[in-house]
């Protein structure tokens, strides 16, 4: 709370002349106003804070509304049946569930390594002067919009993976027992993986800048203490910086994986939106997102809109839960550098 | 005892070797994302496409009405999103910045900061599009304040948080109101990283497509009514990337060199304006 009045210097000076002015009088004037205008301020500003609370509520609010139908009608088996039918206006979100779940898990089974591998050269091999540059380069990647690695993804890489990783991942891993089935079909070129590998590229940054900011924070006497016992650079890493930092890699990662999760544009281009779930990450899928995107527009019908607005809800629900134990977790790590 | 010793040497060695493969790896992506554009979108940059509107399919036209429809999405957008995000952030530095309200704030701020932009788009059809009965280009710049005020609230905070206390002393010493310190004050000491902050966002939905997929649609002509459906660049590039006619599909790539062109420069920008040694 804001003291209501506090004497200024003019007030005691005016005090000890005695006598009220006409100047007092004015000033008393301009401070009453001074004093409306700073609670008006104070209130405005509080209303806005209050405002990203009301957003969030809405969102949450209007999702569940716009699902009511299709939650009515097809009820808990709406989360598990694979049926995606607009024609006998039957609808599951299985499929979709299923591809957004197995892309974002190839994402993150690429970029978490190659993200803490980069994080480990930018704070402990990289000369000082390449720093600098090297780490906006990998933010700059993650600044690129969502639609750029959709056509780049669709026109280039594709047909890149079509020709080259495709055929060589059927003709060598697709012949080994027990993973086979998950290689299997012919290179489409679009597909689960190469929406995965598309989302592993666009996760990256966020995972490098974290893991980098995180690894920044761990004092420098405990890698100091380990070098002086003869510790190797990857050994300090492994063993001292790693565990150190730990909880904030963690929510790092879980903040890429909300990333992921709800990524729309990218994964639209190639995912090929065949509403199935086949075992070979080879093969045409779907998710939540590029459903919606692919599917919204076209929608007749309430039914049809309503199931797509709950795909729409349980992407929000997914990814509110990843992001705030992601934002948990980095908190921790907050207090304790302090 | 020198063979382990060697052991480990070598260990040492391919986990740097790993890590330095490992970033040109990453670099590499941006180099290989940012050639292929300039490969396929450099050719079709001509007069033609800042001056013509987008064409129907077997002829020439140029993206005039997309990139102004875009502009003026993204003013909007920066128009309601930044008043509401820079009063939230100043809430939270300089009034209750030890409150619980604040920390609930920054919290459900921090998530709407990676929410997934589709679910916005469905958020802004539900309680505007639908109702309205219409798809409409306001509806659009909505959606887009929506992705802006996270980023701004949240520098905003940033900023003002590390606005030293003697300046804010200072100005009470003197008999400043509190209102007048924050808006002539800090917000002057703040003011570099606010900037940011607003480049950053208006960096972040330059690209934007999801959410604009349901709300401002797409206007093949030139409009600049906002209670129309308006043309947008990322929703052009979408629409015309999937089609099948190779005029569209090149100025889809034009289109994308455009944007990414803009997105970076704007990043750049907002980079070099942070203060050195504050870059978090």
């Amino acid at each position: 709370m804001e003291p209501a009045r506090r004497p200024s210097v003019v007030d005691i000076a005016l005090q000890e002349g005695g006598g009220v002015s006409v100047a007092a009088v004015t000033r008393a004037k301009v401070l009453d106003r001074l004093r409306l205008g700073d609670a008006a301020f104070r209130h405005v500003t509080r209303a806005a804070a209050f405002g990203v609370l009301l957003l969030l509520s809405g969102v949450i609010i209007a999702l569940i509304a716009g699902s009511l139908p299709a939650l009515r009608t097809f009820g808990f088996g709406f989360l598990v049946s694979e049926r995606w039918n607009p024609v006998t206006n039957n609808f599951g979100a299985l499929p979709a569930i299923y591809g957004t779940v197995v892309t974002s898990a190839i994402a993150m089974l690429i970029a978490v390594p190659v993200g803490l591998l980069i994080a480990f050269f930018l704070t402990e091999l990289c000369p000082p002067w390449l720093r600098r540059p090297i780490g906006i380069a990998i933010e700059l990647l993650a600044g690129v919009p969502s639609i750029i690695y959709g056509i780049w993804g669709l026109f280039a890489f594709a047909p890149f993976l079509q020709q080259t990783l495709q055929p060589f991942l059927i003709n060598t891993l697709g012949h080994v027992p027990l993973i086979a089935p998950l290689f299997a079909g012919p290179p489409y070129g679009i597909g689960i993986l190469t929406a995965g590998l598309i989302l592993a590229i666009m996760v990256l940054p966020f995972v490098t800048s974290i893991s980098r900011d995180v690894f920044e924070a761990v004092p420098g006497v405990l890698k100091e203490a380990a070098y002086s016992i003869g510790c190797t650079t990857w050994e300090v890493v492994r063993h001292v910086v790693l565990p150190y930092a730990r909880v904030g890699v963690i929510g790092g990662v879980m903040l890429g994986l909300g990333r992921a999760l709800g990524e729309t544009m990218a994964v639209t281009f190639v995912i090929g939106n065949a509403h199935r779930i086949s075992a070979s990450v080879l093969a045409p899928g779907t998710t939540i997102s590029a459903t919606i995107a692919n599917e919204f527009t076209e929608a007749v019908g309430d039914l049809y809109t309503s199931a797509l607005v709950a795909l729409g809800l349980i992407l929000f629900v997914i990814t509110f839960i990843v992001l705030a134990a992601a934002r948990y977790m980095l908190m921790r790590i907050e207090r304790r550098i302090g | 005892m020198t063979a382990r010793y060697a052991a480990r040497r070598r260990r040492n060695a391919v986990a740097m070797a790993l890590s330095v493969g490992a970033t040109v790896f990453g670099l590499g992506w941006l180099v290989l994302i940012l050639g292929v554009l300039l490969w396929k979108g450099f050719g079709g940059l001509s007069p033609a496409v800042f001056t013509q509107m987008t064409p129907p399919p077997g002829s020439s036209g140029g993206l005039l009405n997309p990139i102004i429809g875009s502009l003026i999405l993204t003013a909007l957008a920066v128009a309601i999103g930044t008043p509401i995000g820079i009063l939230a952030g100043t809430y939270m530095a300089e009034y209750g910045r030890y409150g619980r309200l604040t920390s609930v704030v920054r919290f459900i701020n921090d998530i709407l900061l990676s929410a997934p932009s589709i679910v916005v788009g469905l958020f802004i059809y539900e309680v505007m599009v639908a109702p309205m009965g219409h798809f409409s280009g306001l509806a659009g710049g909505v959606a887009l304040a929506m992705l802006v005020i996270p980023v701004v609230v949240r520098t905003t905070e940033d900023m003002l948080t590390l606005v030293p206390n003697a300046l804010r002393e200072a100005a009470t010493s003197i008999g400043l109101p509190r209102s007048l310190t924050i808006t002539r004050i800090c917000y002057r000491a703040a003011r570099a990283g606010m900037v940011t902050g607003v480049l950053l966002a208006v960096a972040r939905i330059s690209g934007e497509t999801a959410p604009l997929l349901f709300t401002s649609l797409n206007n093949q002509f030139w409009s600049t009514n906002l209670n129309a459906p308006m043309a947008s660049l990322p929703v052009v590039i979408f629409q015309f990337a999937l089609s099948p006619y190779k005029d569209w599909q090149s100025l889809a790539w034009t289109g994308a060199l455009i944007v990414t062109l803009a997105v970076l420069a704007l990043s750049i920008t907002a980079r070099a304006l942070i203060p050195s040694g504050r870059q978090s």
